[in-house]
């Protein structure tokens, strides 16, 4: 890495659920050392139920962990960290600009000026004409987008993004995914990105972490050397294809029959 | 395809929409109220023949001409409305005191879980009392008086409340509360964007069990205390074996739980527009 001023940085990461009814303990995440530096772009690959979520769930704050340490860059200005989360996990009674609006609003923005900061990224993610609409009234697509839109109002320096464009078809995930490296490239932002599309991991990433089945822990961090600002065309590339393969290889040796539960 | 293809298909169609003649679709719009009207015009007109013609008693079944007319006798006295300003009072009064006081409570007991640990066996044990045994107590406490009739009101209304609305904030969206989490809302806001919102319809369930309950209590109240109020109304008419008067009385009191149902049935819709099925009517009706 060039830069070595990290953004985020974990180290000796573990992750044990306890479950209350049979007292046993299920080992989430093993180990997770990870260092992202500053307005780099990492993904992260792996199996089901390897524990990427439950991962940026500690780094956001929103679980402890059972061991381990994060440390996130501060930020002078407000928030670290914004997720986009897995499930759309929009707020059913708001609208989709008021959705939208909510991280400045818990901020302390005033709910005029929070909406207006939020209709240029409802427009952003395409739902323009929509903004009085609640969510049962979008597709799922449609509210995954006004879930990014949520992360990105809030404007954190370091974004967490779970699987953002799973429920996207084709053509519209490809649009975002060059909106995002073109925000990501024009606000200087730090991303940490879950999928389970190799191919999409490959072309957005500076670096791919793979990890192992659960309990999680990396099984290889590829440096995707790839020219930057990247072409669709890149994806036919031989290079790319190369990376590809290789994330692919080390995924299909994780799929092993599954460890059992409970086990700590 | 060829022609002595054996494979047949199930054909589904789209919904016609046909444009009908205005009458229909005046009646399309309003066929619930219609038919709930002309129902209850037949009952009555039935009603009517029947007791004209002697199959039922007047005396003791009344008869809607008997009924109306007790009632435009009724409401020439001042004592009629001095019954019903009581009534009135008392479910109002209780009424709002109920929910004014569960709607917090609730709040509090099912999100503080050492709140709940303190007022779960509370709840249990008092829900548990049949409510008209505790009039006989609460005459000792306050008299026979608009005072023990309301707090009669009152804890019917407050247990149907307070129970769905605990059970509301506990069974609220983990996810949603990690979004707010996530973005750092205050506890505040963590209540009046997430816990509070989610608990409406909870709330709203209770409300509609509160009505309910609500003027049984006050029924029974009155006919107990024997002071004011339109449960005593009816009692007077049955002292006198005047049918008619008593069913206007009984009347009076359906009227009474149909308003408040409407009303809390609309106060419900204007706070869950956001749920696809509160709109469903609307949407179809239009
Ligand atoms: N709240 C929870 N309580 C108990 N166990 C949990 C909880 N959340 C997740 N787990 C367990 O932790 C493991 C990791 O879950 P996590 O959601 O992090 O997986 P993931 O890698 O995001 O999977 P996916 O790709 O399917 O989203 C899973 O095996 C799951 O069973
Ligand atoms: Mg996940």
């Amino acid at each position: 890495m060039a830069n070595t001023d990290l953004a985020l940085s974990a180290r000796g990461v573990r992750m044990e659920y306890r479950d209350r009814s049979s007292d046993t303990r299920l080992v989430a995440i093993e180990a997770m050392d990870l260092d992202v530096a500053d307005r780099e772009f990492v993904s992260l690959l792996g199996p089901s139920g390897c524990g990427k979520s439950t991962f940026l769930k500690i780094v956001n704050g929103l679980l402890k962990a059972t061991a381990g340490e994060i440390r996130l860059r501060r930020n002078g200005k407000g928030r670290e960290d914004a997720m986009v989360f897995q499930d759309a996990a929009l707020f059913p009674w708001y609208s989709v600009l008021d959705n939208v609006a909510y991280g400045l609003v818990c901020a302390g923005v005033k709910n005029d000026e929070a909406r207006k900061r939020a209709a240029p990224l409802v427009e952003l993610v395409g739902l323009q004409g929509f903004e009085a609409k609640y969510p049962y009234q979008l597709s799922g697509g449609m509210q995954q987008r006004a879930n990014l839109a949520r992360a990105l109002a809030v404007d954190a320096p370091i974004l967490l993004m779970d699987e953002p464009f799973a429920s996207l078809d084709a053509q519209t995930r490809e649009v975002m995914q060059a909106e995002l490296l073109r925000i990501w490239n024009a606000a200087q932002k730090t991303v940490v990105f879950v999928t389970h599309q190799i191919e999409e991991a490959v072309y957005l990433s500076d670096r791919v972490i793979v990890m192992s089945a659960r309990p999680g822990r990396i099984l290889a961090d590829i440096e995707i050397e790839l020219p930057r600002p990247r072409a669709l065309e890149l994806k036919r590339s031989a290079q790319f294809t190369a990376y590809a393969d290789q994330i692919w290889k080390l995924l299909a040796s994780q799929h092993a029959p599954a460890a059992p539960v409970g086990q700590a | 395809m060829s022609v002595e293809s054996a494979t047949t298909y199930r054909v589904i169609y789209p919904r016609v929409r046909r444009r009908r003649p205005p009458l229909v679709r005046w009646y399309r719009r309003n066929e619930r109220v219609v038919l709930g009207l002309g129902g209850l015009a037949a009952f009555v007109v039935l009603w009517q023949v029947l007791s004209g013609a002697g199959v039922v008693d007047p005396l003791f079944f009344g008869s809607p001409q008997g009924v109306f007319q007790a009632g435009v006798r009724e409401v020439q006295i001042p004592r009629f409305w001095n019954d019903v300003r009581y009534s009135l009072t008392e479910v109002t009064v209780g009424f709002l005191a109920s929910l004014v006081l569960a709607v917090p409570l609730g709040l509090a007991i099912g999100w503080y879980r050492r709140v709940s640990f303190a007022f779960d066996p509370w709840l249990n044990f008092l829900n548990a009392i049949p409510r008209p045994a505790l009039i006989p107590l609460v005459v000792l406490w306050v008299g026979l008086g608009i005072e023990m009739k309301t707090i009669i009101v009152f804890l019917g209304g407050f247990f149907s409340i307070i129970l769905p609305t605990v059970e509301g904030v506990r069974t609220v969206d983990q996810q949603l509360l990690d979004v707010a989490h996530s973005f750092r809302a205050s506890q505040r806001r963590l209540f009046t964007s997430v816990v509070i919102p989610a608990t409406v319809p909870f709330i709203a369930a209770g409300v509609r069990l509160a009505l309910g309950r609500l003027l049984i209590g006050v029924v029974v109240a009155e006919l107990y205390a024997q002071t004011e109020g339109i449960g005593v109304l009816i009692e007077r008419a049955a002292d006198v074996l005047d049918g008619n008067r008593m069913l206007f009385g009984v009347l009076l009191f359906t009227l009474m739980g149909v308003l408040t149902t409407e009303a809390a049935g609309r106060v419900e819709r204007h706070f869950q527009r956001w749920r696809p099925s509160a709109n469903l009517d609307l949407e179809e009706g239009t």
